[in-house]
């Protein structure tokens, strides 16, 4: 069953940026494209489990903190090695100014 | 005898024995790493890419390379081509491993076929494979200095002397990776390549390999057809005369430094060095910083160290400095296997993890 969870407030991401927001035993990572539109995924890389938050927002693309993979973060589409699966992607709503996401 | 304790002595560096099953088992690999705080609108600066740094710096390098290099044959046959080959076979044998560093990270450049462009070229200059090295280099980053992860320790304990003299001619260098293209050339790619490789990439490092042993193939031609070693003098042969510098700034980097730790600052070394050496080692004297943080580029990292030295370890003081501090300790793990330089940290800086430093029992017995 799916819900809809709070994972930040929509002033704690600066346009093209990343949040790290962890729930239970999961990590999430949440966005804001250079246009302020909200994006979430997976918040560990799918190459080495390293946290994608700590790395660079490039447009529409994350780039791994360690070892310069690059995803899409608006479709999880793994762009560069060493990534070669794609990241899982959540969908985002905001209310009123909390970022919302949608998990299983 | 425990196990682990068999382990400790006999150190396994090989990427599918014991040890690497010993570091799968106790979470030593693929680990959460400690990291300095640095604000978050802080790194970001760092990490943004440019341009203008690597033009700058890359033209000045092929010119340089294209001046010297047609210096030494101008000259070739008299004593005014030593100058000229001195400093080509430094720009070519050394200054390549940087460039193959630094853009295989994909953080020289903003634009990134310029990136793998110079990439390809530093790959053939400094005698690796493109393919199987940016993943062997993934697995240095992820894992470094893990026994049984890590495929680039340079001194494997019990340390032997010999061989790290002969990488300042290049030699033994030459020789093992030169049979390595040649054993990729022919197809094989071996168990150890294969454990960071993932399968879809094995075709690309075999036709990698072809390729580069196809061009030193045709300066050995041309050499045997010109009755002289020039050809070789401009390709390949600074691999042999002009890797010292290579090697001199490469050894110091974890040289004596710990194994089995996840703490950078304990299996890395910061040195600070004349700007010459920085302009040909791309600022990788800043080594802690980069392995702490792989996606700052290598101009800003003079910044990042500014940022983070009241919690690292004081760095070397200068590149003499960092071997008077090696040297002794790369010869004691010898016949210590597990030896490390401890080095302090200042009263600012977060203190050592030490939970991680139990899992090599003769290592904690040291302290």
């Amino acid at each position: 069953m799916t819900q809809w969870i709070a994972a930040c407030d929509v002033e704690d991401i600066d346009p093209e940026d990343v949040l790290r927001f962890d729930h239970g035993t999961r990590s999430f990572a949440i966005y804001r494209d250079p246009a302020g539109a909200f994006f979430a995924t997976d918040g560990r890389c799918t190459h080495e489990a390293v946290h994608l938050a700590d790395g660079l927002v490039m447009g529409d693309q994350i780039e791994c903190p360690k070892h310069n993979g690059r995803f899409n973060y608006k479709t999880g589409a793994a762009l560069r090695a060493p990534v070669c699966v794609n990241l899982t992607t959540y969908r985002v709503r905001v209310s009123g100014a909390v970022v919302e996401i949608e998990i299983g | 005898m425990t196990m682990t304790d068999d382990l400790v002595r006999k150190r396994d560096y090989s990427l599918t024995g014991p040890s690497s099953q010993r570091a799968l088992e106790i979470g030593l690999a693929s680990a959460e790493w400690y990291h300095s705080d640095v604000p978050r609108r802080v790194m970001k600066e760092l990490m943004q890419r440019r341009d203008g740094p690597a033009i700058r710096d890359t033209a000045l390098w092929i010119g340089l390379l294209l001046a010297t290099g047609a210096g030494g044959m101008w000259f070739w046959g008299t004593w005014a081509a030593v100058p000229f080959f001195l400093v080509y076979g430094v720009l070519y044998g050394s200054a390549c491993d940087s460039r193959w560093h630094e853009c295989g990270h994909g953080t020289a450049f903003r634009t990134q076929w310029m990136n793998d462009a110079v990439y390809q070229l530093a790959s053939f200059m400094v005698m690796r494979n493109p393919v199987s090295w940016r993943w062997s280099h993934v697995r240095h980053h992820t894992d470094t200095l893990i026994v049984g992860r890590d495929p680039e320790i340079a001194f494997m304990h019990p340390t032997a002397v010999l061989p790290g003299l002969l990488h300042f001619v290049g030699v033994l260098d030459i020789w093992h990776w030169m049979r390595t293209l040649l054993r990729n050339a022919a197809g094989i790619v071996g168990p150890d390549e294969r454990s960071y490789i993932p399968d879809s990439e094995v075709p690309k490092a075999i036709l990698a390999a072809r390729i580069h042993i196809a061009v030193y193939a045709g300066a050995l031609a041309a050499a045997v057809g010109m009755g002289s070693i020039l050809p070789l003098m401009l390709i390949g042969g600074p691999r042999i005369y002009g890797t010292w510098h290579m090697f001199m700034t490469g050894l110091i980097q974890h040289g004596g430094m710990a194994e089995d730790v996840v703490d950078h600052r304990l299996n890395s070394r910061t040195v600070l060095m004349n700007p010459v050496s920085r302009w040909i080692y791309w600022n990788m004297n800043y080594h802690v910083e980069h392995h702490m943080f792989p996606m700052v580029p290598y101009h800003a990292l003079p910044r990042l160290h500014a940022l983070i030295r009241h919690d690292l370890p004081a760095a070397c003081p200068s590149i003499l400095a960092a071997f008077a501090e090696m040297i002794p300790a790369v010869l004691r793990q010898r016949r210590e296997p597990g030896y490390y330089i401890r080095r302090e940290l200042p009263p600012t800086a977060r203190p050592y993890r030490e939970e991680f430093h139990q899992s090599v029992p003769e290592r904690a017995s040291m302290r």
